[in-house]
């Protein structure tokens, strides 16, 4: 028995002086908790909608009152003409557009109808639903209060119009989520594991001593897997139009390209990575830890990220796939150009040239 | 053996913070001499040679290996010299063929002549079973022999080993410097760091580094007589207790 207990005692030393345990064991648990509770939510959260009033009566105002005062909603945006509405999706903040029709207070009046109209931008379905759902709501509320002194009959209708997304497929969602995932664990994850395994085994040493110089090294490191992921790429794509009938209303090219430069700056982020950790473990728990849990929460891809707290909204402008999937579903769904995503380009080239400026900096610190 | 020298230090620190690794060491090696750089683990051996190698820059003091500056010129120092790691580095999941054929090219030989190369290593050290084996299946005095054949590929002028005999056998260690005999008798300069003093009766000309300093520096048989030893292995013990009682 005593040996035993000499055993466990061991063992508990083990756990107690090793801080990656220590961290899976309790600070893990209670990051998850705490993000899943307060952060995580399918609940949307001051959602930006815009409004196209053709009408501009008293009528129209009182239910957009009613809109902008529901926590749900912000409404900073007042629309001219149906034109503009597919050019405001593809900037990308706003995410309904309520349509009232010509006369709308006239009609209600006089014919005891008239049509509100939801538009919603349905590339990302669960909040296009969730908006849908709070409008209706709204929209009822209001039927029964102009019916209190009635007998009934007066109806504001309402038509939704999913855009984008009509049979307000998911997987439309999950396509672009997922192969961003891919991307980053095959470059990001794949790279650091194998610049770490030459340190580990000990042949970087005979690497640095050689003629190759070390960006031609890590080049070399990088290549391969620059190729694998641009035939995993080719795959989903291919994939996700022919299997899932998922539309690629963009360019093509523009598509490859982007894809290209995420591919690029998740490489530039696992060499990163390699630069930190001494052993191949280390490096997948990383990558596993610090990229694929974060990018899963926090991209948008599942959970909205207008619904969380402020600071994680912050946090999730630093994960270069959060900027990535905004790009990859613009190009596939929405059809837009170079024009609206210049901005996240930009992002994800700076990124990539923040991370290789580091790994740059610490080895050079090695040497000296 | 010439006069010329392929190595010459003068005067090399290296500084990790206040901590002193290497201090003012000063030597020089002649061409086609077996120097052996002898010292306990921490010494300072490996911070040394990793100066002399290219991979880490010296906090002060100059060296020039093969002509080359330590400073201005790792590029070409790395062209011109051959190095064998303590691990005997050749990649497991590659055969013996393969290896041989990767760090070739990366010393930039033609395909032919790494042909022609695998051929004379495939007669010389008998590899006509195992040419096509993956490295990781083979015992630890063959990884050694061909790391070293590997590190002489590009017919480097000097040849630096860092510690090249660790955890193989008796009998190994002997016919390993037999290889190193044969490559010396060639003219290629072999710079070698060791721990296990008896090796070092080996070497035409050893220094003894204690605490980042080279304490002692001459043929084996002038340092026997200097510290009146019998064997290396007491100038060695001599020496430490000597630097401890400072």
């Amino acid at each position: 028995m005593k040996r035993f207990i000499g055993f466990v005692r061991k063992e508990f030393y083990h756990i107690y002086r090793d801080k990656r345990s220590l961290f899976i064991l309790f600070g893990m648990p209670i990051a998850q908790i705490l993000l899943f509770g307060f952060a995580i939510t399918n609940e949307i959260n001051k959602v930006e909608i815009a409004i196209l009033d053709h009408a501009k009566d008293a009528t129209t105002i009182e239910i957009i009152n009613k809109m902008a005062s529901s926590k749900y909603f912000s409404i900073n945006r007042y629309l001219a003409a149906e034109s503009q509405v597919e050019g405001v999706f593809k900037q990308g903040k706003i995410k309904a557009v309520i349509n009232f029709e010509k006369d709308f207070g006239e009609k209600l009046i006089k014919n005891g109808q008239s049509t509100i109209q939801i538009i919603a931008d349905a590339t990302d379905p669960n909040t296009a639903n969730s908006i849908t759902n709070y409008i209706q709501s709204i929209i009822q509320q209001y039927n029964q209060s102009i019916n209190i002194n009635q007998a009934g009959g007066t109806q504001v209708f309402m038509q939704t119009h999913m855009a984008f997304n009509p049979e307000i497929k998911s997987v439309f969602m999950f396509v672009p989520g997922v192969m961003t995932i891919i991307l980053m664990l095959v470059s990001a994850m794949m790279t650091s594991i194998s610049i770490t395994r030459e340190k580990e085994l000990g042949t970087m040493e005979i690497l640095l001593v050689s003629p190759l110089k070390p960006f031609q090294v890590v080049l070399g490191k990088v290549v391969p897997y620059i190729l694998l992921s641009i035939i995993n790429a080719i795959i989903i794509i291919l994939l996700s139009i022919f299997i899932f009938k998922m539309p690629v209303q963009g360019s093509l090219l523009l598509l490859g390209a982007e894809s290209v430069l995420f591919i690029i700056t998740s490489l530039s982020l696992g060499i990163l990575i390699s630069t930190i950790a001494e052993t191949q473990q280390t490096a997948m728990m990383i990558s596993l830890m610090g990229l694929m849990l974060p990018v899963i929460l926090l991209s948008g891809f599942i959970f909205p990220i207008s619904s969380m707290p402020l600071p994680l909204q912050l946090i999730s402008n630093t994960i270069p796939a959060k900027w990535f999937i905004i790009i990859i579903k613009g190009i596939m769904l929405k059809g837009v150009g170079i024009a609206f995503i210049w901005k996240e380009t930009v992002i994800l080239f700076g990124m990539t040239l923040f991370f290789m400026g580091i790994s740059i900096y610490k080895y050079k610190i090695r040497l000296e | 053996m010439s006069e010329e020298n392929v190595i010459e230090v003068v005067e090399l620190t290296k500084k990790f913070g206040a901590f002193l690794a290497v201090d003012a060491i000063s030597f020089e090696v002649k061409a086609g001499e077996i120097f052996g750089f002898l010292g306990a683990n921490g010494a300072g051996k490996t911070t040394a040679m990793k100066m002399l190698i290219g991979i880490s820059k010296p906090s002060s003091g100059e060296a020039s290996v093969a002509g080359f500056d330590v400073y201005t010129q790792t590029e070409l120092i790395k062209k011109n010299i051959g190095y064998m790691s303590q691990k005997f580095a050749l990649y497991d999941d590659l055969t013996v063929r393969e290896n041989i054929t990767f760090f070739g090219g990366i010393y930039g030989l033609s395909r032919s002549t790494i042909k022609e190369k695998i051929k004379v290593l495939v007669t010389d050290l008998k590899l006509e079973n195992i040419i096509d084996q993956l490295v990781g299946a083979l015992p630890l005095g063959w990884k050694q022999k061909l790391s070293f054949s590997v590190s002489l590929l590009h017919d480097p002028k000097i040849v630096f080993l860092d510690e090249p005999t660790g955890g193989v056998d008796p009998i190994t260690r002997r016919q390993f410097w037999e290889m190193i005999y044969n490559a010396a008798d060639q003219g290629t300069t072999i710079f070698v760091t060791t721990h296990y003093m008896d090796e070092a009766e080996y070497c035409d000309r050893v220094s003894i580094m204690v605490n980042g300093k080279i304490e002692a520096m001459d043929r084996p048989k002038r340092l026997k007589e200097q510290f009146e030893a019998s064997n290396l292995n007491e100038v060695f013990l001599k020496l430490a207790r000597n630097s401890k009682s400072d």
